[in-house]
């Protein structure tokens, strides 16, 4: 039964990381842009919430109202600027820029709200409480709400790329940025698009992470980026609801480990990937390998 | 140091191919100065000068093979301070058996260069920023893997054993030796290194990799030497870390911040010169001791200027020193000499030709 | 007839420049009008190489205008410099009288200049009709709709819903042409449609293009088959290492003189288009 609850955990988690990856996945997918940054931008997203809930005292369950459009904003802004320029310079420099961007942010966040963890909604009882199932399956209410909004985000994400105008023209753009150009559209522009999109689910991935976890300065690179990456890779290079899968398997995969010795949750994760790094890499095999 | 050849399928004497514009055998003779000098050091600076200077020395071999990573190989590797941790736990356990960490550092570092082909063989095949996550990823699995072990002190380390019963000032002088060793070896190693063939198949990659395939180059194998001889590098440059240190914590030796302090001082400094990564140490010490006392500042600073000059200065700091006075310390490029030309330099002695440089 | 040994340098920028495209007996080159697109002194460099060496060329209203030319000629570096994918070293291009050197791509297109490109480039996760509606999105007003590409080429509508990747290289091709369309341009760039194609597919879709014309359409296209732009053509200008060899009407020209102008031969120079000159 144990088992079954690790199960269930690992299943719920998920979500969470799904949410962590999809951002990543849709910059990867339009700009082919590693985004090394990506998980301390979550951060900020997390300390964006924070601030915002201190002063306009808005119900943490609403915080999202404000603060994904902010980072969206931002993620434009970004991606029009910095990321444009380094894109502009070759493979090299954008990953160059986005670690310098990785560095500045996480270094400024500890030096501006120092190295201690702070949670979001940490008294609420939807943050804390959980629901029985039997005698031996807690589920937390949170769980379950991040990965009905993980769901409802990737839902969103694939109805909009599919249905609306924007959503072919990043689709379009995607497959080919010239011939995009030649149909009047800015590439650029609908790359900031996409990178709005990218920073608005980050921006609920920070603040999930607040909620489930603590945030502190360094979670972005010692947590989000790593998990993120991962459940991309064994979802599937490519695929928005292979971030869910590769999510909810890195989730499973940490609880059974956590199951066999406590402090090898993390562990096991990595094994994992390491696992469909070497059996099924697909979508990250560079072309010559496959000549 | 110039090498002069005739080049063969040009019309004889019409071109010359130099290693260098200028004679620079002045500048192996200084080299060798500069590095009795700084042998000297213990003699003549306060031990706080010299413990200086073994930071320097780490941060400059590891720069230099993030240099020959990033800026030869093109490989972005976010994830060498596996090598880091691991060359620095190597000379632990070896310590912890009763060798001299000191006699243990170059076991380790190559005892790093033998871990480096598994590593290798687990991400080569992944594309550009995918292989640079991935990297990050196994530095995290490897130092989870090493916390386990209770007998290398887990999750909080251990003392390096074996440094107990030397007088501080001692201790202290064999830690900069060795260092001033380890730093030597690693940029007299990459210069040989890429002086030869090895420099000539990753220049030919970094400008076209299909063309370099077809043309007989083993892309794949000139890759792996150089993940190899990062690793070596960066192995030997975590074991001068714990014995400088006096101590292995996992949290320190396998921090990602090795990777952006590495990172940063071979960009600003140049990439894809040798030279770069000394300049870009310089401006490394610089900012961590004017600004020690502002906490994280100097990496702010340090990062922001990495992302101006990949921006703006591609070629780093001495890229612009190159650009103006054409001037090699250590030339492992080739330049091309016309004819007409030969005949000026001979008189002036100096003169820009047409260049290629690598 | 004349041909005046000018070699491979002679181009539009003779003290007969004016008179040389063509008096008004040809009934197709007004000579006091203002063309539609017009290319002055164009020079663009690939890195050191020059691929187009100060090429001058102008398109009427209604015009079917072929570049025709050797593999590396700058046939399509120079429709590419016209659609604005590559910035020339020195040179203009006007359209309607307009001044367009500078500007980005996606603004010509805006403009009315569209580029159909070399190898047909479909988006190819989307489906036909999708990559129809990106060619819509920033589409000027005109008769080309969606519904009129479809009445064009039948065979789309009931494929419509097919992924782009999975059509022929001549469904492609027409696919392409479509997007071009939909986007209403005043003046269609046409670029190796044959490329790849089997003859039969070629000649089906050059078959469209009086349809297209029809509409009020300006073509400049750039071919390596050389009859099917004699075929076509109303105007025809051959481009060898750069430089214009041979510019005219295709009634006026030879197929020898084609020939050498498309090779390089000896005594090769620009036509004028009908000229009374000896």
């Amino acid at each position: 039964m144990a088992w079954l609850n690790a199960i269930i955990q690992g299943v719920l988690t998920g979500g969470l990381y799904a949410l962590f990856a999809c951002g990543l996945s849709l910059m990867f997918g339009v700009m082919k842009v590693v985004n090394l940054a990506h998980g301390d931008l979550a951060v900020v997203g997390g300390y964006v919430a924070i601030g915002v809930i201190t002063v306009t005292h808005i119900p943490v369950l609403w915080s999202f109202v404000i603060v994904v459009p902010v980072m969206a904003v931002l993620g434009y802004a970004l991606q029009r600027t910095l990321i444009q320029s380094a894109l502009d310079r070759g493979v090299l420099t954008t990953l160059i820029v986005t670690l310098g961007l990785s560095v500045v942010i996480e270094n400024g966040l500890l030096q501006f709200f120092t190295a201690n963890s702070r949670g979001i909604g940490a008294s609420m009882a939807l943050v804390t409480g959980s629901f029985s199932l039997g005698s031996q399956i807690q589920i937390a209410y949170l769980l379950v709400l991040i990965f009905a909004v993980a769901v409802a985000v990737l839902l969103g994400l694939q109805w909009f790329l599919s249905r609306s105008s924007y959503g072919r023209l990043i689709r379009a753009t995607a497959d080919d940025q010239e011939a995009v150009q030649l149909a009047g559209a800015d590439y650029r522009h609908v790359f900031g698009i996409a990178a709005a999109l990218a920073l608005g689910t980050v921006a609920l991935a920070g603040i999930g992470y607040g909620m489930y976890s603590d945030l502190d300065p360094t979670a972005g690179t010692d947590t989000i980026l790593l998990f993120a990456f991962v459940a991309v890779v064994i979802g599937g290079l490519g695929s928005l609801w292979g971030t869910l899968l590769g999510g909810i398997v890195l989730g499973v995969a940490q609880q059974i480990g956590a199951q066999i010795n406590i402090s090898d949750e993390l562990l096991a994760g990595y094994l994992v990937f390491l696992l469909v790094l070497v059996l099924r890499p697909q979508g990250l095999v560079s072309r010559r390998a496959q000549s | 140091m110039s090498v002069v050849t005739k080049a063969g399928p040009r019309p004889a004497g019409s071109f010359r191919v130099t290693r260098s514009q200028r004679n620079v055998a002045w500048t192996g003779i200084g080299a060798l100065v500069v590095v009795v000098v700084l042998a000297l050091f213990p003699f003549i600076v306060y031990p706080g000068t010299t413990t200086i200077m073994v930071q320097g020395f780490i941060v400059l071999t590891l720069a230099s093979m993030w240099n020959l990573l990033a800026g030869y190989a093109g490989l972005v590797s976010v994830g060498q301070q596996a090598f880091v941790g691991l060359g620095a736990y190597f000379v632990l356990i070896l310590a912890l058996h009763g060798t001299s960490p000191f006699a243990a550092l170059p076991v380790a570092a190559i005892a790093c260069g033998v871990a480096a082909l598994p590593l290798w063989w687990l991400v080569s095949r992944l594309r550009s920023g995918y292989f640079s996550i991935a990297t990050w990823v196994l530095a995290a699995t490897i130092m989870l893997f090493i916390t386990r072990f209770s007998a290398l002190g887990s999750g909080t380390g251990l003392p390096m054993p074996g440094l107990a019963g030397l007088s501080p000032n001692v201790l202290t002088a064999y830690t900069y030796w060795i260092g001033l060793a380890v730093t030597v070896v690693a940029l007299a190693g990459m210069y040989l290194l890429l002086r030869g063939r090895l420099g000539l198949v990753l220049t030919a990659i970094r400008d076209d990799e299909v063309a370099a395939r077809s043309s007989g180059a083993r892309v794949g194998l000139a890759r792996l030497l150089v993940f190899v001889v990062a690793g070596v590098g960066c192995g030997a440059a975590g074991a001068l870390l714990a014995i400088s240190q006096l101590q292995v914590q996992p949290s320190d030796v396998f921090s990602v911040q090795w990777t952006a302090e590495m990172a940063f001082a071979a960009i600003i400094g140049g990439l894809g010169t040798i030279e770069g990564p000394i300049i870009g140490t310089i401006v490394y010490i610089v900012l961590q001791q004017t600004l020690a006392s502002y906490n994280a500042w100097y990496l702010i600073i340090f990062g922001l200027f990495a992302i101006v000059v990949a921006l703006y200065a591609r070629r780093g700091l001495w890229g612009l020193v190159d650009s103006r006075l054409h001037v090699r310390l250590f030339p492992v490029g080739y330049w091309l000499r016309l004819r007409e030309d030969a005949d000026r330099v001979r008189r002036t002695g100096w003169r820009r030709g047409t260049s290629f440089p690598a | 007839m004349t041909e005046a040994a000018h070699g491979g340098a002679a181009n539009g920028g003779t003290a007969n420049g004016g008179a040389a495209n063509g008096g008004a007996a040809n009934g197709g080159r007004p000579e006091n009008g203002t063309p539609l697109l017009e290319v002055t002194d164009l020079t663009v460099h690939h890195g050191q190489l020059c691929a187009l060496d100060a090429i001058s060329l102008r398109v009427y209203p209604g015009e079917v205008y072929a570049i025709i030319g050797a593999n590396g000629a700058g046939k399509s570096t120079l429709l590419r410099t016209i659609a604005g994918l590559h910035q020339p070293t020195t040179g203009w291009v006007r359209f309607d009288g307009t001044d367009m050197t500078t500007l980005r791509p996606e603004r010509r297109a805006r403009q009315g200049i569209v580029m159909v490109p070399e190898g047909r480039r479909l988006f190819g996760s989307l489906s036909v009709e999708e990559n129809l509606q990106v060619g819509k999105t920033y589409a000027r007003p005109g008769p080309w709709t969606i519904d009129r590409v479809y009445e064009t080429f039948e065979w789309m509508r009931g494929r419509r819903n097919q992924r782009a990747a999975q059509l022929s290289g001549g469904e492609q091709q027409t696919v392409a042409i479509g997007r071009a369309l939909v986007a209403n341009p005043r003046v269609l760039l046409l670029d190796e449609l044959s490329l790849g194609l089997a003859p039969v597919i070629v000649q089906r879709i050059y078959a469209m293009l009086p349809q297209i014309l029809a509409t009020g359409l300006t073509v400049l296209l750039v071919e390596q088959d050389v009859s099917q732009a004699l075929r076509v053509a109303s105007h025809i200008h051959c481009l060898l290492e750069g430089r214009t060899t041979l510019e005219g009407r295709p009634a006026d020209v030879t197929a020898e003189q084609v020939e050498a102008a498309y090779f390089g031969l000896a005594g090769t120079a620009r036509l004028p288009g009908g000229g009374s000159e000896p």
